[in-house]
């Protein structure tokens, strides 16, 4: 059905749009920018900073742009000194509530408060300062996330995200009034509740008061310690989005550039996780096939499942919270970024003769949650701290501009050897529906011997940004030792985002799916929509990011996990063979049961 | 009609209303009749903002949705106000009935009380008297429900959108308008949100019918209304008065010989001083109130008596929107700085044009409204404010 069309005037031009839309969404169409605070292109209509209040003609108030849907005859004025004049009282008085610190913010440059202030051109503070008369905390504990609710302009941003998005709800409004507050269960610390560090939150709050907590220092001096080896790894998704915090568009693939970035810089050896990616995958396809042989053919009451994807810490702490029950359900293997930090303290080490406790392991992600990951005490089976610092993709941009790196500019190189050879089914790990995918190129080949029946290798069932996408593949013509498995259907699913996370995990509990393996990202998008990826994210970036991810697998000369040949050679050289002993003492860990508040 | 004298009525507090026979023959009525009833009164809603009653139930009536709700709004919550208890306590079985017979004319099967925390002791009666109600429903074959539920105690919880909010669990905040309560209200469903002393009027309308009601006050007040009289007064209490009387005529009844000042409508309502008495009109053409009457004599002193409200709206706000949340913390700190002498006196009118912004650009009515008292007690008395 056609949507009812609506005409009505803004600044005397006159515009039809469909019936619902908002009066900012049709200011918009004519390019007239208003301007907005609370709003987020992913996140429900908050309506409460009331910057992008406008005028409209017998109205005694001035409805808020975001919140108000257009009316027929509808004439609404953006720029009158009406509005200017209340656009800037509220700026001003989320300034005099604010700790307007911006020389030693972590969001300087990068802030929505900021801009705003410049815009209006703020220069004398027109009301009392409040900050010294409010009992600001800071919540700096968590090895992922900084909380400073001195710089917390209320917008609720996080907590729409935690709760929409993710269907945490860590953050919640607390107290009234002055006292109003975003703030946690029994306002514990961040690292103490259900928190997921996805750093979603993150990625969209406006100002300074949610940041990653950021290892930049660290790893500069690192770099500079003539004793130290540093390697450095970087993750798929971030390949094709760190142009974006350096000036460039959306969706350009930068692999080459960052390479050679991350050279100059001074790291020692620039690897990619992409290579543990494709471990990952041989590990993780010998243990759904493992899981099905021991259900099928042993009939073994004991073995779980569906089995679940262990790749991404966000939704590994989300099930440890909320449903612990299913915990057996997931591959006990660890995730790309810590099979390789378990790996350069041991077998690099060795391949290069190196002292491993002379090499300190960072790793480049999209994600707020790796750094918490990388802490956990089960993350030391080299004998050290596997991965020492985990960077987001923000960070690394801050040290590329920190060391006068012009990237536009920089030529493509490759990555180093041991550990730097990757395939295109290690690149799409970056998007959503990638880890299944690479997953099935693999397990289909190793069981039938020959190519997944899809066209060119791409299984287009489970790509896309639908929350929940199922995809099957028959399985017809085994090889004898998987004859088991011929006829079979195998039956996947695909989610992102949490809230859809729980919606596979209910249908599992209630006992309505009859999935094998299941693929969860917590991140809206898979980590190309990670916590710690460039600001701004909405579905539009995040979709370009993802066609630059299958466009860097279509590629590459090698698009299958079990052809990468640093993989073969590890299993040939050094751990004999996928979920062999070695495999299991350095590449998969266990889950624990965490409390559900 | 009454403008020279004020006149006291008893419309609401009467006992002896044969309660089934009024539900009895306004449910004999089309739904139409119903609402054109009330039209014809002429009835407002009595917490102030005065939304006509009868067009609130007939949009909600318009509503295609079959599930509809009729919710009382018993969360009394201004200072000084304490009418609504003393209805509940007095006549609920008149609320109920306006509740059941508004039920009727939209076609809900469930409402709802949303009783102040602070009223819990009023609930064991209440559901008693409810008791009572429902067989009485039942004996009429009414397929009506009326459930209480109890308020979080929070001042915003007032404000209907806030309400359902609470009601459904949530955080008290106000909702985004539109969509008004008439097409999503609780649980997103059409809903007549009215207060407890609209729901009585509706009621006493079905009993003594429109003209009766509509012969009381003056045209653009209809009827009468409950007052709570507090301050400086020697006869403070509930008083059910016709509207139209000027604040002069109040002042001679209520007054203690001393009165310089009477804030009409609480907290969120307005100062009238002594000069405008006699042309300020109690009423939707000069002051309107939700029923709250505060008199000051002259040993109170202005600036505390706003710097109260301040402190209350500051406390009180839900603080999701800026103006509401920061504005209130400014006006307060903005005046003390001004008496402290640490902010020249023309800051005052800085202030007083952050009120104006406040007024046209906070979400709900609570914030707009602060402007009202602030504006009022400003200007009228800007020495107290300053010295
Ligand atoms: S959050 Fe933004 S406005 Fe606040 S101090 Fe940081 S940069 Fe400045
Ligand atoms: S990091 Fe994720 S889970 Fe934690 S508060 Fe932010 S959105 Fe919620
Ligand atoms: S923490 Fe950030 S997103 Fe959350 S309310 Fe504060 S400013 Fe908004
Ligand atoms: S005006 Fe005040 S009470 Fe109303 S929504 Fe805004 S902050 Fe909340
Ligand atoms: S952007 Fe519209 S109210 Fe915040």
């Amino acid at each position: 059905m056609m949507a009812k069309q609506i005409n009505l005037t803004i600044d005397g031009m006159p515009i039809t749009v469909d019936e619902g839309t908002t009066i900012l969404q049709a200011a918009k169409k004519l390019n007239i920018h208003i301007p907005t605070l609370c709003y987020h292109d992913d996140l429900c209509v908050a309506g409460n900073c009331r910057v992008c209040v406008v005028e409209m003609k017998g109205s005694r108030t001035l409805p808020a742009s975001c919140a108000m849907p257009v009316a027929e005859g509808m004439e609404i004025q953006t720029n009158t000194i009406k509005v200017r004049t209340a656009r800037k009282h509220i700026i001003d008085l989320l300034l005099s509530e604010h700790n307007a610190k911006c020389t030693t913010c972590y969001k300087n440059g990068n802030c929505e408060l900021q801009e705003l202030a410049a815009e209006y051109k703020i220069s004398e503070p027109m009301f009392i300062d409040l900050v010294p008369h409010k009992n600001y905390q800071m919540d700096a504990y968590s090895p992922s996330i900084i909380k400073d609710d001195s710089k917390c302009i209320r917008c609720q941003r996080c907590v729409r995200t935690c709760e929409e998005l993710q269907h945490v709800s860590a953050l919640g409004v607390a107290y009234k009034g002055d006292k109003m507050k975003i703030s946690t269960f029994f306002e514990n610390p961040m690292f103490e509740v259900v928190c997921t560090n996805c750093g979603q939150c993150v990625n969209r709050c406006p100002t300074g008061a949610l940041v990653e907590r950021n290892y930049v220092d660290e790893v500069w001096q690192a770099i500079f310690d003539e004793d130290k080896h540093v390697v450095v790894q970087t993750a798929p998704a971030v390949r094709v989005a760190l142009g974006e915090a350096l000036g460039m568009e959306p969706g350009e693939i930068v692999t080459g550039k960052m390479v050679t970035a991350l050279k100059r810089l001074g790291f020692d050896s620039v690897l990619d996780t992409d290579f543990s990616a494709d471990l990952t995958i041989m590990e993780e396809g010998f243990e759904l096939l493992g899981r099905l042989k021991k259900a099928l053919v042993d009939k073994d009451p004991n073995v779980r499942l569906p089995m679940a994807t262990s790749c991404s810490p966000g939704w590994i702490k989300f099930i440890e919270h909320t449903y612990p029950e299913y915990l057996d359900n997931l591959s006990t293997c660890k995730s790309p970024q810590q099979m390789f930090g378990a790996l350069a303290k041991t077998y690099y080490a060795q391949k290069r003769n190196l002292d491993p406790a002379k090499i300190v392991s960072v790793s480049i992600m999209p994600c707020t949650a790796k750094k918490f990951e990388a802490d956990r005490p089960e993350m030391r089976s080299s004998g050290y701290k596997d991965v020492d610092y985990v960077l987001t993709t923000r960070e690394l941009a801050i040290m590329i501009k920190q060391a006068g790196i012009d990237f536009a500019s920089l030529p493509e190189s490759h990555y180093d050897s041991v550990m730097g050879a990757s395939t295109g089914a290690a690149v799409i790990f970056g998007a959503t529906g990638g880890v299944m995918e690479a997953a099935l190129r693999t397990a289909y080949e190793v069981v039938t011997g020959r190519e997944v029946p899809f066209d060119g290798l791409n299984i287009t069932p489970v790509r896309g940004m639908d929350g929940v996408r199922e995809a099957a593949v028959k399985i017809e013509g085994t090889k004898p030792e998987w004859s088991f498995l011929e006829g079979a259907e195998l039956k996947t699913v695909v989610a992102h985002g949490l809230t859809n996370a729980k919606k596979v995990m209910d249908a599992v509990r209630d006992g309505k799916a009859n999935w094998h393996f299941i693929e969860i990202m917590a991140c809206p998008g898979g980590c190309i929509g990670g916590g710690g990826q460039p600001i701004p994210t909405n579905e539009e970036i995040r979709k370009k990011r993802a066609e630059a991810i299958y466009r860097e697998d279509e590629g590459m000369p090698i698009r299958k996990s079990h052809e990468n040949p640093e993989v073969l050679a590890i299993y040939k050289e050094f751990l004999g063979e996928p979920n062999s002993h070695k495999s299991h003492e350095l590449l998969h860990t266990h889950y624990k049961e965490r409390q559900r508040y | 009609m009454s403008n020279n004298f004020l006149r006291r009525v008893d419309l609401i507090f009467d006992k002896d209303c044969d309660f089934k026979q009024v539900l009895q023959s306004a449910y004999q009525k089309s739904n139409d009749e119903i609402i054109n009833e009330l039209l014809e009164s002429g009835l407002k809603g009595r917490g102030g903002a005065g939304f006509p009653t009868a067009l609130k139930w007939k949009f909600t009536a318009e509503q295609p949705d079959p599930e509809k709700y009729v919710v009382c709004n018993a969360d009394e919550g201004e200072p000084g106000t304490f009418k609504d208890r003393e209805i509940l306590f007095q006549v609920p079985m008149k609320v109920f009935g306006g509740m059941a017979i508004c039920a009727k004319a939209i076609g809900a099967k469930e409402g709802y009380i949303y009783l102040r925390g602070e009223y819990r002791f009023l609930l064991k009666e209440l559901e008693s008297q409810l008791e009572v109600f429902h067989a009485l429903l039942d004996e009429m074959k009414i397929p009506f429900r009326i459930k209480i539920i109890m308020g979080s105690g929070a001042y915003i919880c007032g404000e209907e959108s806030a309400l359902f909010e609470s009601m459904e669990g949530d955080r008290g905040e106000p909702r985004n308008k539109p969509p008004y309560p008439t097409v999503s209200g609780f649980r997103k469903k059409p809903t007549v949100i009215n207060n407890v002393e609209t729901l009585v009027y509706s009621f006493m309308i079905f009993r003594y019918g429109a003209r009766k009601f509509k012969e009381l006050g003056t045209a653009d007040s209809r009827g009468s209304k409950v007052f709570s009289v507090s301050g400086d007064t020697p006869k403070p209490g509930i008083y059910e008065l016709e509207l139209g009387m000027t604040v002069e005529q109040f002042v001679e009844e209520f007054g203690d010989g001393d009165t310089k000042a009477v804030q009409v409508g609480g907290a969120s309502g307005f100062c009238v001083p002594r000069k405008k008495f006699k042309d300020t009109i109690i009423g939707f053409e000069g002051v309107p109130t939700g029923g709250s009457m505060m008199l000051f004599n002259s040993s109170r002193s202005m600036f505390n008596v706003l710097h109260n409200y301040l402190e209350f709206f500051e406390e009180e706000s839900c603080g999701q929107c800026t103006p509401c949340r920061v504005g209130c913390q400014q006006l307060k700190l903005g005046i003390e700085a001004v008496k402290k002498g640490e902010k020249h006196a023309n800051y005052l009118e800085q202030l007083q044009k952050l009120a104006q912004t406040m007024k046209i650009t906070a979400k709900c009515g609570l914030g707009q409204s602060v402007a009202n008292s602030f504006f009022s007690i400003v200007e009228n008395f800007k020495e107290e404010m300053i010295y």
